[in-house]
């Protein structure tokens, strides 16, 4: 695997557009190609190499390419978007919708994330050390088909909005998230190691949320059914198992009605 | 002013009979002539190019607040889908099945298109309607104000009283700068005010108590007493459902003993839209099959009835429509968001996302329904290219359309990707027919067609000397057609040269020029009639969130009018 690390010398004034840095549009290409790469910074667009030096070249294909990001990024939107393989390591903090509609491959932030990161997910993995934003793992707007598949984790809290119509996959969420998660979702997993503030499932007809500490304001459209003992992301612990949304329409399967379910841990 | 010489082209002119003569089409002042009346004309060379009129499309849906509530509500249709401004276009095009105004006209002009027909306006909002036209450039547009759920209709038809009706769809016409009579589920949206819905053309409407079959014939008689240039435009009762065959036949015998009164040229006193919605048989989704056949013998009997096909294109695409209760009802069926809008005393509309998917069975069906339409029709004068954009497809993909009519091969290719080939075979005749069309028939269906109907043929869609000068050129010789049926898609997707008005428009598939539109509207003149004028005034005082003197259209919402003017009093 051959590396291209990209350090940020020359910050911009406005929020840059970076959804060129990808393994996909850095294989097959030299520095001096991948400098040449189109930002766009407000309404004009510029190289790449105007505000990042780029050491390295690009690997032959994409699963060959990882890209290391250096400085702040606080700034730079977008990185890894629509990635399908390969690996970027952002070494800091980066802005909004780093990892959105990714394919497939490996996004690692060091630092923290604003929002809309991992939304449109379909593979790949999107880890965050710090925190993230609002609509993580979200579906774009409007877009009734969320997160189909790959895996978010975040060490860290996670804004609102999380898995808005989620589809597939799982999100990890090291802390503490804000209200709706898992809004409209029809399957995935998303996993709350802190609390929730209130709002989590609502309008969901399939799939399954853990909330390891406490819901400040359940929804009263789930029902406790259980208690369940379960294996969650590797230990295994005693769950309070609730169904629902029982306002929304649920599919049957094999003479069943299947719900969407709810695990708060005792 | 521009002279401008079309050479050597193959010229299909349906209007005056003329099928692929390598003529040359001369141009002066925005008018087509005789190219002997030119001095010094620029040359376009169109040797080896099929040349036609500008397109005409009978029934889309471009412009106006369903049109609206799409885009705004469907911002992932923009996602991805919206290319960066084309350097030789003034503004920026966005959207996919509900696109932009700006991209409507510059695709429509890509493809050769000149006129387009906004196929429902709800009258109280027509100032958003003529507003959208005005920021669609290029293309001309007029727009037909919906009358089959108004209650004005409703209690002049009930009574049996034309000549009152008249003059109220007269005083709308001018009211809304319209075009002509559009009906949508005649009663059916009304009924939808109470939850309820007319799936029979003898289904009462609740309150008014009149029956859909007494709303169209009412309005054909209204129609042919004002002498319009278009006929009633219908979107019958019963949209979408298995086994509605039944009542589209009913609804076509309506027109049973009317003929045409008008000086337009127009033949025809009832024009039946998006007919492969309405083709359908069986009695569920599980036995539902294709009607087509049964449809088309009653239409290919009748001379007085038009129709368009209605295709569906197996995209994915946004569903709008001033028939309330069938988007409701699809809302239901494919759970996903849903618009609806009550339009006080005069229509209702939906709008809902949906995907034809070659992996479903009744998309599939719906697919070759459209074909079976067009394939199966014997006068190609009387049936048009549509896809109810965008509700069987965008309209961008017309050029698809025309090659799944020309080349069974076409056919064969989309059909492979089915996943119930079988059951769509065997509930269809889509395998069993053979016809391939050719650019004369395409030429029929897609612009001398269209515009005869409209009434507006002696305009648009034909190249008779003293027409406008609206020709469009396609990459495509007639003597060497070519094997792969994707040339012809790419070739109509993107003609060679379109000249708008005199003006070169397109060239090799760029928008060069943007041309003045216009907005094409009816003003018909009807002896004054105290009774309409003090009904509406009373309706507007009692029943109305606006003022009779803010309903009109002001003159400035009006942009670049074209009007057809009728006169009854003489």
């Amino acid at each position: 695997m051959k590396t291209v690390t990209l350090t940020l010398t020359n910050p911009s004034e406005l929020y840059i557009e970076g959804q060129n840095v990808t393994p996909d549009n850095f294989a097959g290409k030299k520095a001096a190609e991948i400098a040449a790469l189109d930002v766009w910074e407000g309404k004009q667009k510029g190289p790449l190499g105007k505000y990042f030096t780029v050491e390295g070249d690009g690997g032959a294909t994409a699963e060959e390419t990882k890209i290391v990001l250096r400085g702040d990024c606080t700034r730079v939107k977008r990185i890894g978007q629509q990635m399908t393989a390969g690996e970027i390591v952002i070494e800091g903090n980066a802005d909004m919708y780093i990892g959105g509609w990714m394919k497939g491959g490996k996004v690692h932030v060091k630092g923290n994330v604003d929002s809309f990161c991992g939304i449109g997910m379909e593979g790949g993995e999107l880890i965050v050390d710090g925190n993230a934003g609002h609509h993580l793992g979200s579906s774009p707007r409007g877009e009734w088909r969320g997160m189909q598949g790959g895996v978010i984790r975040v060490a860290g809290n996670a804004g609102n909005d999380t898995a808005t119509f989620i589809n597939g996959g799982t999100i990890v969420i090291g802390g503490d998230a804000d209200i709706h998660i898992s809004t409209h979702g029809e399957g995935g997993t998303v996993i709350v190691k802190g609390n929730a503030r209130g709002r989590v499932g609502g309008q969901m007809v399939k799939g399954d949320i853990y909330v390891y500490g406490t819901i400040e304001n359940p929804l009263p459209g789930f029902s406790m059914v259980d208690e369940v003992e379960q294996e969650v992301d590797g230990e295994t612990a005693r769950f309070v198992h609730y169904i629902g949304d029982l306002g929304e329409r649920h599919p049957v399967s094999r003479g069943k009605t299947v719900y969407a379910n709810l695990y708060t841990r005792l | 002013m521009s002279e401008l010489l079309i050479k050597n082209g193959f010229v299909f002119d349906p209007l005056q009979g003329i099928k692929g003569d390598r003529m040359d089409i001369g141009v002066k002042d925005g008018k087509i002539v005789e190219p002997g009346a030119l001095s010094s004309p620029k040359t376009i060379d169109a040797a080896g190019m099929t040349v036609m009129a500008g397109g005409v499309d009978i029934h889309s849906h471009v412009v106006g607040p369903k049109v609206n509530v799409g885009r705004l509500f469907r911002p992932e249709d923009k996602l991805f889908k919206s290319p960066h401004k084309s350097p030789t276009c003034s503004r920026m095009e966005m959207g996919c099945s509900v696109p932009s105004t700006f991209k409507t006209g510059y695709d429509y002009a890509r493809m050769g298109y000149v006129f387009v027909n906004e196929a429902a306006m709800p009258p109280l909002h027509s100032p958003h309607v003529h507003e959208e036209i005005r920021d669609t450039p290029i293309i001309d547009i007029a727009a037909m104000p919906v009358f089959g759920n108004n209650w004005f209709t409703l209690e002049y038809l009930k009574n049996n009283e034309i000549e009152n009706n008249a003059a109220y769809t007269a005083w709308l016409l001018r009211a809304t700068r319209g075009f002509g009579i559009k009906v949508v589920n005649p009663g059916g949206s009304e009924a939808w005010g109470w939850g309820l819905n007319c799936e029979h053309i003898h289904d009462p409407v609740p309150y008014f108590d009149i029956a859909p079959a007494e709303i169209v014939k009412g309005l054909i008689e209204t129609n042919e007493f004002l002498g319009l240039p278009h006929s009633v435009h219908l979107h019958c009762n019963n949209l979408g459902n298995p086994g509605n065959y039944v009542d589209t036949i009913e609804s076509l015998k309506l027109a049973e003993g009317y003929a045409p009164k008008n000086d337009f040229g127009r033949e025809q006193v009832l024009h039946i839209t998006h007919l492969q919605f309405h083709a359908y048989g069986g009695d569920s989704w599980g036995n539902f099959e294709s009607r087509a056949k049964d449809v088309m013998d009653y239409v290919n009997a009748h001379d007085n009835i038009t129709v368009d096909i209605g295709q569906v294109t197996l995209d994915e695409t946004t569903t709008m429509t001033a028939d309330g209760p069938f988007e409701h009802h699809l809302r239901g069926l494919n759970n996903l968001k849903w618009a609806n809008v009550d339009v006080e005393l005069e229509t209702a509309a939906g709008v809902v996302p949906y995907i034809y998917s070659p992996k479903v069975k009744v998309c599939t069906i719906q697919w070759a329904v459209g074909l079976e339409i067009a394939l199966l029709s014997r006068d190609l004068m009387r049936t048009f290219v549509t896809t109810d954009h965008p509700n069987a497809g965008p309209f961008t993909r017309y050029p698809q359309v025309i090659a799944w009519l020309m080349s069974r091969a076409a056919r064969d290719e989309t059909m492979k990707t089915f996943k119930w080939l079988e059951r769509t075979i065997d509930a269809t005749s889509i395998d069993g027919i053979d016809r391939e069309l050719g650019l004369y028939e395409i030429a029929q269906m897609t612009r001398a067609g269209p515009a005869k109907a409209l009434g507006v043929g002696n305009t648009y869609g034909g190249l008779t000397p003293g027409m406008d000068a609206d020709i469009a050129v396609y990459a495509l010789n007639p003597e060497d057609m070519p094997s792969d049926p994707a040339m012809i898609e790419k070739a109509f997707s993107r003609c060679a040269w379109l000249v708008k008005d005199g003006i070169v428009t397109v060239r090799d598939g760029e928008v060069v020029a943007e041309p003045a539109k216009r907005t094409v509207w009816v003003d018909v003149k009807v002896p004054e009639n105290a009774q309409v004028q003090r009904d509406i005034y009373e309706h507007f005082l009692r029943h109305y969130s606006v003022k009779l003197d803010n309903y009109s259209l002001f003159e400035e919402h009006l942009h670049n009018p074209r009007v057809i003017e009728v006169d009854t009093t003489q």
